[in-house]
C-alpha cells in the first residue's frame, strides 16, 4: 500500500498524518505539494487538517482550487481512497466530492477538546475494525465543524447509510448536549455514495498512540490499510 | 472600468449563529426594535471591462465557482460603470 | 547630507516629543558628527528606547546573566543572553531548543484581538528566525476582576487572539497560567512564549557578514501601522497621511505559516549567512542590528520595499511595525536558490539592498541618501541609566499582619467552594479548549497539569514547561517573590518528572524612573538570580516591559518566568492528578503558620497583607531532587505542587483527571495543636507537593524522603468519590468539580 498527504500552503496537520502512516503503520507515505499534477499510482489520499490558504473566504474554499485536486477528483472517481479530515473534510465538500457545508461552530468559538463518536456504519473500508455502534473517543480542533445540508441530502445519507460518525456521549447516548458545534442531525463524518471517499471533523491521527491518551482512531487506519493490503 | 459590490449572506434557512448572537448584543443595549439580523460577506472589485453584459456574466461566474458556496449562502450584487 | 524640504525642522520640541533627552540628543550629534535629520532623529528614538536598548534595565539584566550562567558552569547555553534572538540550550543528542517569552501588554490593551494575535506571531518569528522548528507555545495572561465587563471583554478578546494565530500557524499553546487582581485593572498583561527545536548545526545568527552579499526583504508589505508612539510627528508630513492611520497592527498567520515553512527549508540549502526578522523598530532594528552583530556596515534603498500604501516618506517606512516581516542576508551567488524557494510559497523576497564593508548603515531612497549613522552605535552604543531606587512606602504597613486578629472559619467547606470558584484558581478549560493543543501530536501532558509535557520524536526526551508568577507575593516581598517565581515554576516542572535546565522570563513592571518601582524592579530580579544559581537554571534571555500602570497606579511587580525542563526518558513522567482510589496520599514538604499574602486571606478577609511565605532555596532543591529521583524508580502515581489555596485545593485539584468522573480522598493525618487550621487547609507554605503511591511503594516513598532531608506526611487515602479532611471539610467530588469547572464559563455567559 502507498499513501499520499497533500500539503496545501496553510495545512498544519499534515506532518501528524504522516507520521501515523509511517510509524504508526508502517505505510509507505509521501507528501505530495499541492501545485503537483501527479498522484503517482498511490492507493489512499489523505487531505489534512489546518488552514489551508488561512481559511480565507471560506474554509477548503481555496484550496480546491489547488492543481491537485483535479487528480484527488480524478482518484477518488476511478473508487480509489481518500479521507479527509477537518479541513480536509472542508476542502472534499468544497470540491463537491462530499454533500453539505461546514458552518461556524455554534458556540463560534474555536474548540479543542476529545469528543465521543458513535460508529453509524462499521461496514464501510474506513471503519471495518470498529464495532457497530461502538463509541470512540478522538478529539475534535476546528472553528467550522457545524455540519449542514438540505432536508434530501440528510434523507439520502441516512437512507443509505452514509453518516458514519455520530457525536455522542461516553455511552453512546446521542443528544443536543453531546453535539459540540450544533451540526445537523449530530454528524461528525459522512462517506459518499461509492463509500471511498470519507470526510470527518475529529482527528483519528491524534488518538493513535497510547502515549497520547489513546488508540480510538488508530482503528481507522488500520481498517483501510487492512482492506487495502 | 466597472465596480462591482457583492453581498453574500447565509441562505434563509441556515443558522447564523453570529447573527444571533450579535442580536442579542443588540438587544443588551436596549435596542429592541431590533427583530432579524444574518451577518453576511461584502466584497468590492473593479472589473477591466467595457461591455456591461459581459462585466455581469464574469460576476456570475466568479460567485458560483468561489465567491459563494451555495449550498449555505445566497448574494446579490451592483454594478456600476466608474470613469 | 541635504534634507528636503518635506521634513520637518529637527527642533528641540520635536527632540523632545521623541522622548530623547538633551543629554541623549548631544550624544547623537556626537556619534554623526552633525545634527541628525529628521528620519535619523526617528530611528534613534527607536532604538534608543527602552523596548529595543534596555537603557533602564541594562545594569540589572546583565548582573542576572552573568551571575546565572557563571553559577551554572555545566549549563550548555549556545548563544549568550541579549546576543541573539532569542536563548539557545543544549539538550544533548545533536539537538538545541530555543525559547523565549515576550510582551505585549499595551497593543493587548488598545485591542485585546489582535493586540494578543501580533503577540504570539511576533515570539514566533524570534524562533524560527534562528533556525529553529517552533514546536509550542504558552501565554501568561493577568486581568482585572472578572466580575467586570471590561475584564470579560478584555479576556474574551485575547483568548480569541491568541487561538487565531496558535491555531491557523499550527502550534499547540499547551499550557499558561493566568490571574485576575484589580492591580491589572486596565493594564492586562499578555506574555506569549514560544519554543522551538532544532539540530544544533542549524543554528542561523542574526548577523550581517561578507560585504557584497544580497540583503533581501520578503514577507508581508510595508505600511503605515505601528507607528505607535511615534505616529504624532509624521502626522505633520504630508496631507495624504493624514488619513485613517491605525496604529493597531494586524496579523496574518497565514503569511507567517508560509514564511516560517519558507526560512526552514531555506535553512537546508545553506544560502543564508544571516536572518532577522522586524519586529520592534522594524526595517530600522532589523538593519541596524544584523550589521552591528556582523561588524559591518550595510546598505538599503527604501524604494525597492514593498510598500501597502502610497506616499510613505523614510521616517514612515524606517520606523513601521507591520508584521510578518522577515530580512534574509544571502549568500552572493546563491540569489537564485532562495528566490525559488520563495516563489514555491507563493512568497515575493526583495533584493532591497547589500552588505558592505565598514560600520555604516546607509539608507537611500532612489539614490537620494536619507540616513547615515553607524551601525553598532545605533544598536549598542545608547546610553544606559542607573536608576534611583528606594524602598516602597507600602511596604512595611502592608507587611504587617497580626494573626491573633483574623478569626478561623466556622465552615471550611464554605472556604474551599469559594477558592474553587475564584477564577484566579478554577479550571482554565474555558480558554484553553478555544487553543489547539495538540496539534504536532506531541503534546503528552494536556493543559491543566502542573507543567506541560511534549515528547521529542525520534528520541526517547520530553520537554517540560511551565511558566508561573505570583505577583501578589512580589508587590508585598519582591525579594522573595522573585524567589519563589523560579521555586515555583521549577517545583511544576519537577513535579511532572523532568529536571529544571534554563529560564527565560519576562519582566512586566510599572515606571522605571519612580525609585520605589525601580527598587520593586531590582529586588524581583535579586531573588530570580539567588533562586536560578540553585537550581542550576541560568536564564537565556528575555523581555522588559516597564510602565505598566493605569490612572490608579502601577501592576504588582510581575516576573514571569518560563522554566524549561528536559526528562530524558519521558516513561518517567508523572502525571498532575490522583489516577486509582486505594492509594496511598502523601504530603512532602512542612507546613508552617503562613497565610499572609494567600489567597485564602484575599478570599475570605478580603486582605492583601502581609508577608508571603518564606522560601528555603536548600529545602527546595531537596525536596526536587527527592522527586526527579524517586520518578526514575517509578515510585510516584501522581504528583502536584501545592501552591494558590494550599493543601485543600491541591488535594482537590487532584481529583479532577478525568472530566465528569471526579475521585475522592480521606485524609486522617493529625497534625496537631501548634498549627492554625486554616494555614493547614489553606496557607501557601512553600516547598511542598502532594504525591499518591501505590500502597506497595510506601516504604520505599518514606526511605527516599528521609535519604534526603524531605519531611513527609503519610496523609490518608484516594477514594472513590468524596473529599474528606480531618473533620473539617466533608464535600462530595462532584460538587466540587461543578463549582471548579463552572467558576469561569458561568462569568463569560
Amino acid at each position: 500500500m502507498k499513501a499520499a498527504v497533500i500539503v496545501f500552503p496553510g495545512s498544519n496537520c499534515d506532518t501528524d498524518c504522516w507520521h501515523v502512516i509511517r510509524d504508526v503503520m508502517n505505510v509507505n507515505v509521501d507528501f505530495v505539494w499541492h501545485k503537483e499534477t501527479d498522484l503517482k499510482g498511490v492507493d489512499l489520499v489523505v487531505l489534512p487538517g489546518g488552514f489551508s490558504y488561512g481559511d480565507y473566504l471560506r474554509c477548503g474554499a481555496i484550496a480546491r482550487f489547488s492543481p491537485i485536486m483535479k487528480e484527488v477528483i480524478k482518484h477518488a472517481d476511478a473508487g480509489r481512497y481518500v479521507i479527509g479530515i477537518c479541513n480536509g473534510f472542508q476542502v472534499l465538500l468544497e470540491a463537491g466530492l462530499l454533500p453539505g457545508a461546514l458552518l461556524r461552530n455554534r458556540t463560534l468559538r474555536f474548540m479543542c477538546k476529545p469528543v465521543y463518536l458513535r460508529v453509524e456504519n462499521s461496514t464501510t473500508i474506513f471503519t471495518n475494525h470498529l464495532k457497530q455502534n461502538q463509541v470512540i473517543e478522538v478529539p475534535i480542533a476546528h472553528g467550522e465543524g457545524n455540519y449542514f445540508c438540505d432536508e434530501r441530502t440528510l434523507e439520502t445519507l441516512e437512507g443509505n447509510k452514509k453518516i458514519i460518525f455520530r457525536y455522542c456521549s461516553e455511552n453512546g447516548t446521542i443528544s443536543d448536549e453531546f453535539n459540540p458545534n450544533g451540526s445537523l442531525s449530530h454528524i461528525a463524518g459522512i462517506i459518499n455514495q461509492k463509500g471511498n471517499v470519507l470526510g470527518m471533523m475529529p482527528h483519528p491521527e491524534r488518538m493513535s498512540e497510547s502515549i497520547l491518551g489513546g488508540t480510538d482512531g488508530k482503528k481507522i487506519w488500520e481498517s483501510i490499510v487492512s482492506y487495502v493490503k | 472600468m466597472y465596480k462591482a459590490k457583492i453581498n453574500v449572506t447565509l441562505k434563509k434557512s441556515v443558522l447564523d449563529p453570529q447573527g444571533k448572537t450579535v442580536l442579542q448584543a443588540v438587544h443588551s443595549l436596549g435596542f429592541h426594535s431590533a427583530q432579524e439580523m444574518r451577518v453576511g460577506k461584502y466584497f468590492e472589485l473593479s472589473l477591466n471591462s467595457t461591455d456591461r453584459v459581459k462585466a455581469e456574466q464574469e460576476l456570475k461566474a466568479m460567485c458560483a465557482e468561489l465567491l459563494v458556496n451555495p449550498v449555505i449562502e445566497d448574494y446579490t450584487f451592483q454594478l456600476e460603470e466608474v470613469r | 547630507m541635504s534634507m528636503t524640504i518635506s521634513e520637518p525642522k529637527v527642533t528641540k520640541e520635536l527632540i523632545e516629543r521623541h522622548g530623547i533627552t538633551p543629554e541623549e540628543y548631544d550624544y547623537i550629534c556626537k556619534i554623526l558628527g552633525r545634527e541628525p535629520n529628521f528620519t535619523e532623529l526617528g530611528i534613534f528614538s527607536v532604538m534608543w528606547s527602552e523596548h529595543c536598548s534596555y537603557k533602564n534595565s541594562k545594569p540589572v539584566l546583565k548582573k542576572l546573566t552573568k551571575t546565572t550562567i557563571a553559577a551554572c558552569p555545566n549549563s550548555l547555553l549556545l548563544v549568550k543572553p541579549g546576543d541573539e534572538n532569542a536563548g539557545v540550550i543544549d539538550i544533548g543528542d545533536g539537538l538545541a531548543i530555543c525559547f523565549k517569552i515576550e510582551s505585549h501588554n499595551h497593543p493587548s490593551a488598545i485591542e485585546p484581538f489582535q493586540g494578543a494575535a501580533t503577540g504570539v506571531g511576533g515570539i514566533i518569528r524570534d524562533i524560527f528566525t534562528m533556525g529553529a522548528r517552533p514546536i509550542l507555545c504558552m501565554d501568561s495572561l493577568r486581568f482585572g476582576k472578572l466580575d467586570e465587563k471590561i475584564n470579560k471583554h478584555l479576556l474574551r478578546g485575547v483568548v480569541a487572539g491568541i487561538a487565531h494565530y496558535g491555531n491557523c500557524i499550527g502550534l499547540p499553546t499547551v499550557g499558561g497560567e493566568i490571574y485576575f487582581d484589580e492591580s491589572y485593572e486596565g493594564n492586562c498583561l499578555v506574555n506569549a512564549l514560544c519554543l522551538g527545536l532544532m539540530k544544533k548545526e542549524d543554528m542561523i545568527k542574526g548577523s550581517a557578514k561578507g560585504a557584497g552579499n544580497p540583503v533581501y526583504y520578503v514577507g508581508a508589505t510595508t505600511g503605515r501601522d505601528g507607528l505607535g508612539g511615534a505616529a504624532f510627528a509624521s502626522r505633520e508630513l504630508t496631507e495624504e497621511s493624514k488619513e485613517d492611520r491605525p496604529a493597531v497592527q494586524v496579523g496574518d498567520p497565514f503569511l507567517e505559516k508560509l514564511l516560517l515553512e519558507a526560512c526552514l527549508e531555506l535553512k537546508k540549502t545553506g544560502a543564508i549567512v544571516g536572518m532577522q526578522d522586524m519586529g520592534a523598530a522594524g526595517l530600522t532594528c532589523s538593519t541596524c542590528e544584523t550589521a552591528s552583530r556582523g561588524s559591518t556596515g550595510i546598505e538599503i534603498d527604501l524604494v525597492k520595499v514593498p510598500k501597502r500604501e502610497t506616499g510613505m516618506v523614510p521616517y514612515e517606512i524606517m520606523l513601521s511595525e507591520s508584521q510578518e516581516r522577515m530580512l534574509v542576508i544571502v549568500e552572493k551567488g546563491k540569489e537564485k536558490i532562495v528566490e525559488a524557494i520563495f516563489e514555491k510559497w507563493d512568497l515575493h523576497a526583495v533584493k532591497i539592498g547589500e552588505v558592505r564593508d565598514g560600520h555604516l548603515m546607509k539608507v537611500y531612497e532612489n539614490g537620494r541618501l536619507v540616513a547615515e549613522i553607524p551601525a553598532r552605535a545605533l544598536a549598542e552604543d545608547g546610553l544606559i541609566y542607573n536608576r534611583e531606587s528606594t524602598v516602597p512606602g507600602y511596604l512595611k504597613e502592608m507587611q504587617q499582619l497580626d494573626l491573633n486578629s483574623i478569626a478561623e472559619p466556622a465552615d471550611f467547606n464554605q472556604v474551599l467552594l469559594k477558592l474553587l470558584d475564584d477564577p484566579s484558581i478554577a479550571s482554565k478549560a474555558w480558554i484553553y479548549e478555544q487553543y489547539d493543543h495538540m496539534v504536532r501530536t506531541d503534546t503528552v501532558f494536556l493543559p491543566g497539569h502542573d507543567a506541560a509535557l511534549v515528547r521529542v520524536k525520534g528520541t526517547k526526551k520530553g520537554i517540560a514547561l511551565a511558566t508561573d508568577c505570583n505577583g501578589l507575593y512580589c508587590y508585598l516581598d519582591p525579594y522573595e517573590g522573585g524567589k519563589i517565581a523560579v521555586a515555583e515554576s521549577a517545583r511544576n516542572v519537577v513535579c511532572s518528572g523532568a529536571k529544571p535546565i534554563a529560564i527565560t522570563n519576562c519582566l512586566n513592571f510599572g515606571n522605571p524612573m519612580k525609585p520605589d518601582i525601580f527598587w520593586q524592579f531590582q529586588k524581583c530580579v535579586e531573588g530570580m538570580t539567588d533562586a536560578c544559581c540553585v537550581f542550576q537554571t541560568p536564564v537565556t534571555g528575555g523581555n522588559v516591559s516597564f510602565y505598566n500602570e493605569s490612572p490608579k497606579g502601577a501592576i504588582y511587580p510581575t516576573p514571569t518566568i518560563g522554566m524549561l525542563g528536559l526528562m530524558e526518558n519521558i516513561e518517567s513522567r508523572i502525571p498532575s492528578f490522583f489516577q486509582k482510589a486505594g492509594d496511598t496520599i502523601y504530603l512532602l514538604g512542612e507546613t508552617l503558620n503562613e497565610i499572609g499574602a494567600s489567597q485564602y486571606l484575599l478570599n475570605v478577609h478580603g486582605l492583601k497583607q502581609g508577608l508571603p511565605p518564606r522560601l528555603d532555596l536548600k529545602k527546595e532543591k531537596a525536596l526536587h531532587e527527592m522527586i526527579l529521583s524517586g520518578a526514575q524508580e517509578k515510585t510516584f502515581v501522581s504528583c502536584h505542587d501545592l501552591s494558590d489555596g494550599g493543601l485543600a485545593v491541591a488535594v482537590a485539584e487532584c481529583l479532577f483527571g478525568k472530566i465528569g468522573h471526579p475521585l475522592g480522598a480521606r485524609i486522617d493525618f493529625e497534625f496537631g495543636e501548634n498549627l492554625r487550621r486554616d494555614a493547614l487547609l489553606f496557607g501557601e507554605t512553600q516547598s511542598r507537593v502532594l504525591v499518591s503511591v501505590e500502597t506497595k511503594n510506601e516504604k520505599f516513598l518514606e526511605a527516599l524522603a528521609t535519604e534526603h532531608g524531605v519531611p513527609f506526611y503519610k496523609l490518608g487515602k484516594v477514594t472513590e468519590n468524596r473529599l474528606k479532611i480531618d473533620s473539617f471539610i466533608d464535600i462530595d467530588s462532584t460538587q466540587l468539580e461543578q463549582v471548579y469547572r463552572q467558576a469561569i464559563p458561568r462569568r463569560m455567559s
